[in-house]
């Protein structure tokens, strides 16, 4: 039933809306998109990256370019990792923070030269990162936004690699993971990074816009005797929970700091100053009171974010993100909880739909990742 | 996708009812199924609890959705799919056969006439289904 909600403007769409409607896709609303959440079924779908290769448009995330002398410097302040530490040709994992140690947006950064890198950030956050990129930069660093005429296909799978081999004369498996390289993919300009969402060994393409499409085809026809599937957000999140990727709106957001989130590691303080630093050096010194952790649900019941977490009765913390894990076939979830209760093979309990559900909280991942290090 | 089966009844919130002798088996319909995507779990009712008609006896799960189980009829839960806790997917694959939830002992079996025959569950769901 709608109850006078006022849509102020049409959701987007990606260049690659007709591809999905024609794949048979069931659209949703995300973030202000049109995006598919399934084609085949979030099930299989799942399956078929974990078996085969899938391939997932992404083209609704943001880019960012920042250049010139000072972008190193207008980095270094806005994120928490050390950007020093990031080469020519690699990609970086990090948070920008508030000053009180809050998460702005959870990140990747590419070194595309000395002086010049590009962002990619959550679809949820272009808006809110533009602005809080560009006002606390200083100068010599100018930024470009260009998620609009940038597309992002994402091809994971244990076949991404032979898939790829098909289309680009670039040598891919010289491409190690959170590298990129520069090439052509099916005759279209793209960089090629070995990076991905699901634990899987792929790669993420960006490609201008116009050539979206194009490759988009020639991905599904020259992925076809390999088994490739297009796959859908639904997926796309059963297996990063899998993982225990991070979920920026569900799992962090700026009333959490990165140290309770696990983060840490991408957390940097002896690179020098940057936005939230003492506040998260607080927070180390006087130790989490509650820590993001992963559990599993002993019957099948499905943790769902929102839903709070008891033990014996009494309110311990709460519901993060949660599904049922198709590879691990149990129901899964993450959530903050005090840290008495923090220890893998705590037990906990999730009320779902006010009945309190018997759970522990596990080792993470869930299922171990394939993605090609070293 | 494939006509709705005949012989059964039907409710606007997508359950079929079958009369079974003096029993009623009840399931979701495959449009319910497809709407709701891939079933990951069934909160069944105990065997012995009261249902009335068109009150919530359960939930199904899929991997995006949570959606409320309504009664056909009146009655008491006589057996429920407990195949379902393992398998939850046999809502998918077999909506009207392996996927059943839960068997009625109906106590006004009148009541299976106030429900949709087949053709009027097609002509409903042909025109969105509310």
């Amino acid at each position: 039933m709608y109850h006078g909600v006022v849509v102020s403007e049409p959701l987007k769409r990606t260049p690659l809306h007709a591809a999905h409607v024609k794949a048979g896709a069931r659209l949703v609303p995300f973030a202000g998109w049109e995006m598919p959440v399934q084609y085949a079924g979030i099930l299989e779908e799942h399956r078929t990256v974990r078996r085969a290769v899938g391939l997932f448009d992404v083209s609704h995330m943001g880019e960012f370019e920042v250049a010139g002398p000072g972008a190193l410097a207008a980095l270094q302040h806005l994120t928490t990792n050390d950007v020093t530490a990031l080469e020519v040709g690699q990609v970086q994992y990090s948070l920008l923070c508030t000053p009180n140690g809050g998460i702005v947006d959870d990140l990747t950064i590419y070194r595309l030269a000395t002086d010049r890198f590009m962002l990619t950030v959550n679809a949820s956050n272009i808006d809110t990162d533009w602005a809080w990129v560009t006002r606390h930069s200083a100068g010599g660093a100018e930024w470009t936004n260009i998620s609009a005429d940038t597309a992002l296909l994402a091809v994971q799978g244990p076949h991404a690699e032979a898939l790829m081999a098909r289309l680009t004369d670039t040598p891919v498996a010289g491409i190690r993971y959170y590298s990129f390289g520069l090439g052509q993919v099916a005759g279209a300009r793209a960089l090629i990074s070995r990076t991905g969402y699901t634990g899987e060994d792929g790669f993420e393409l960006y490609a201008a816009a116009r050539d979206a499409e194009g490759l988009w085809s020639a991905l599904l026809e020259g992925g076809a005797s390999l088994g490739i599937a297009p796959i859908g957000l639904g997926a796309r999140d059963t297996l990063r929970l899998e993982m225990r990727y991070l979920l920026y709106g569900n799992d962090i957001d700026e009333t959490t700091n990165p140290l309770e989130a696990g983060l840490g590691w991408v957390v940097k303080p002896s690179k020098g100053e940057f936005l939230g630093r003492d506040a998260i050096e607080t927070v180390r010194a006087e130790g989490l009171s509650r820590r993001l952790v992963g559990f599993e649900m002993v019957a099948r019941a499905v943790p769902r974010h929102g839903y709070r977490i008891q033990v014996d009765g009494r309110p311990v913390g709460v519901v993060t993100s949660g599904s049922y894990g198709p590879s691990v076939n149990r129901c899964i979830g993450l959530g903050y909880v005090k840290s008495a209760h923090a220890a893998v093979g705590s037990p906990i309990q999730i009320e779902v739909r006010g009945t309190p559900w018997a759970a522990r909280v596990v080792k993470t991942p869930f299922h171990t990742s394939s993605v090609k290090r070293g | 996708m494939a006509s709705v089966p005949e012989g059964l009844r039907y409710t606007r919130e997508h359950e079929w009812a079958k009369a079974e002798g003096d029993r009623v088996r009840v399931g979701i319909t495959a449009y319910a199924q497809d709407q709701l995507g891939d079933v990951v779990f069934v909160e069944l009712p105990a065997v012995g609890a009261a249902v009335r008609q068109m009150q919530g006896f359960g939930v199904v799960e899929s991997v995006k959705a949570v959606s409320d189980l309504f009664a056909p009829i009146d009655g008491t839960v006589a057996e429920v799919n407990a195949a379902l806790g393992s398998t939850p997917e046999l809502v998918n694959q077999d909506p009207y056969g392996k996927g059943w939830i839960i068997v009625i002992t109906p106590s006004d079996p009148a009541q299976l006439e106030s429900l949709m025959t087949a053709g009027d569950y097609e002509a409903f769901i042909a025109s969105g289904g509310h």
